[in-house]
């Protein structure tokens, strides 16, 4: 039993794993393509866990990233024919700009105040998309954008554009770990439980936290690129608030501070979202339940409540056997 | 750019800032006292207007749309409040997503009780139409808001800067500590600000149902500009509130006009290097 609790979260990740990577080829298209979205709101939301989780900083302008990397792909692929890598390094590095900007201005504040900025800053990007018109089609957005080109192999088929997909995804995952489990990443977390102590530490704070920041909002962009490839179609929608704030959801729900409760939160409210909408109109009314019922009941997350279920039967094995 | 052009403008931004200030007055005081980042604020304004319509739709005058519009809303916002807001203070992403629910739970029941079909609330005879100054046409309606706007700044001015009550509202505003510990009643005086600003809001959604209508995304789309006012003015003040108002209606109102292609850009820009300068807003108190 002991070695279950110790071998679970291994466990889990491993049949995650194999169900991505094996499982595809034999489900529905509706499924395979729930999937594809799922894994690339997954790398947004892992992108915002940096930020959120181990820097301890909540963003409400998240999306301005996803929609910087989005329109790029949008604007260079429909007007100008590029192919996916120089797409993808675009969309890329206007997301870091991006960041690299708002972060001058975002990093002056912390807690209440950083939301607010933050939500501003996100702001000011879902204005342009909404009225730069000559450049973003403003409300019409930009369609027709095509599947990637330029790569060695077609990806205009679904099955081909998941495992596309996925890669960038583990790609996604890889970098995020390895920032977050190397030094840096691990003065990130001592930012996050105290300022002052760092400082007096002598880490530079502000300089940690605005690497991160532009690390975080370049995640978002890769992960725009993708959706905009997914979704074939760019909009001002892309960089709304509501949007900003799903992705926060997912981060909560999902567990914070994990990478993997991020994701795996990303996965649980895109299929939320898309299965109950079969059922019911009423799926906006259920997902506002499902914002409440995290913070009531699961306010550290999925991966939260399985660590503290697994921690307690851990517990129950060390509990001396009653005397014969 | 002619004079008429100007004036213009200027009467609409300033009438825009009255509509903002209604909907903000309160939410700055609500941030300055409770620091919470309250997403259903949107909500309050479109229900309130929703409301109005309803007992409007009965027969009843417009006055009595407001007022059954602003005791419904203080209802709900009161009991969301002591259920749920209550608990989480401090903890900023929790306020984010709880209110976001109520957000989205309030949008989906606008739906079902009032479907999707946008409405417009019927002005009383003597708030239509405009009064000619000279070349200018102004708009009885819009005088009328600003004229609301004014009224209410005034009480909350006298209310908080000449009363008791007032001045135990501006300490539980600088520091809610202190003040439990010099007697006030901070749990009471919290509940009745943010019972306050839902009212606010919800006038300033059935005011706005008069010119701009009410429909279903009107809760999510004023949401930004509230914000930005009480980020602008800064938190905490009626003053910044009132100057926040009055350069975002104005701000707007100018960057659509000069430049359409830019002008969420012109509004939210400013606001952004207001923040580089002063992070705490313009005359943030907290």
């Amino acid at each position: 039993m002991e070695t279950f609790v110790r071998r679970a979260p291994r466990a889990a990740a491993l049949v995650a794993a194999v169900v991505l990577l094996a499982l595809p080829p034999f489900v529905s298209s509706f499924m395979l393509s729930l999937l594809t979205q799922a894994l690339v709101w997954a790398m947004l939301a892992m992108s915002l866990d940096l930020l959120l989780g181990f820097t301890g900083l909540a963003s409400l302008g998240h999306a301005a990233y996803l929609a910087l990397g989005a329109y790029s792909v949008g604007i260079l692929t429909t007007r100008h024919g590029a192919n996916f890598w120089t797409a993808l390094a675009v969309g890329v590095l206007l997301a870091a700009l991006g960041a690299a900007i708002f972060g001058l201005v975002a990093l002056r504040a912390t807690g209440v105040y950083f939301l607010m900025i933050t939500l501003a800053l996100g702001m000011t990007v879902w204005g342009l998309a909404n009225r730069w018109v000559s450049v973003t089609s403003g409300d019409n957005g930009i369609s027709g954008v095509p599947r990637p080109r330029g790569l060695p192999f077609d990806v205009s088929g679904a099955l081909p554009f998941y495992y596309l997909v996925l890669t960038a995804f583990v790609v996604a995952f890889v970098i995020l770990w390895t920032v977050v489990r190397s030094p840096f990443g691990k003065t990130l977390v001592g930012i996050r439980e105290s300022e002052s102590r760092m400082r007096t530490l002598g880490y530079h704070v502000w300089l940690h936290k605005y690497v991160g920041f532009v690390i975080a909002g370049a995640g978002g962009g890769f992960a725009g690129v993708f959706w905009a490839y997914y979704n074939g179609f760019v909009s001002p929608a892309d960089s709304e608030l509501a949007t900003s704030v799903e992705i926060l959801l997912m981060v909560a729900l999902g567990g914070r501070g994990t990478l993997f409760g991020p994701a795996l939160g990303a996965f649980v409210i895109v299929l939320l979202k898309n299965v109950v909408s079969i059922y019911t109109h009423r799926w906006l009314l259920i997902l506002g339940v499902v914002y409440i019922g995290t913070i009531v009941y699961a306010p550290e997350g999925i991966i939260g409540m399985a660590r503290d279920w697994l921690k307690a039967r851990g517990r129950a094995q060390l509990r001396p056997a009653p005397s014969p | 750019m002619s004079l008429e052009f100007f004036i213009g403008q200027i009467f609409n931004g300033v009438s825009y800032a009255a509509l903002l200030f209604l909907l903000v007055g309160g939410l700055s005081l609500i941030f300055g006292m409770m620091r919470i980042v309250n997403m259903t604020h949107g909500s309050y304004y479109l229900l309130g207007g929703y409301v109005a319509l309803t007992v409007m739709w009965r027969g009843a005058p417009f006055i009595l749309g407001i007022v059954a519009a602003a005791v419904v809303i203080a209802l709900i916002g009161i009991a969301e409040w002591n259920a749920f807001l209550k608990r989480l203070s401090g903890q900023e992403l929790g306020q984010v997503l709880t209110t976001m629910g109520f957000a989205l739970i309030f949008q989906d029941l606008g739906l079902i009780i009032w479907g999707g079909d946008p409405y417009t609330i019927k002005l009383p005879a003597m708030l239509s139409g405009s009064w000619e100054v000279g070349p200018y046409f102004f708009p009885v309606y819009r005088v009328f808001i600003m004229g609301v706007a004014v009224v209410v700044a005034l009480t909350l001015w006298l209310v908080l800067e000449k009363t008791r009550l007032g001045a135990m509202m501006r300490a539980t505003v600088d520091d809610p500590e202190m003040a439990r510990g010099v007697g006030i009643n901070v749990h009471a005086i919290s509940m009745g600000v943010f019972a306050m600003g839902a009212v606010l809001a919800s006038i300033a959604g059935v005011v706005a149902g008069g010119f701009v209508g009410v429909y279903p995304g009107a809760d999510f789309e004023i949401l930004p500009y509230a914000f930005v006012v009480v980020i602008v003015g800064g938190m905490g003040s009626l003053k910044g509130a009132l100057v926040g108002s009055l350069l975002v209606g104005l701000l707007d109102n100018f960057g659509k006009a000069l430049f359409p292609e830019l002008s969420y850009f012109t509004l939210f820009a400013p606001m952004a290097l207001i923040l580089a300068v002063r992070p705490t807003g313009l005359f943030g108190r907290v």
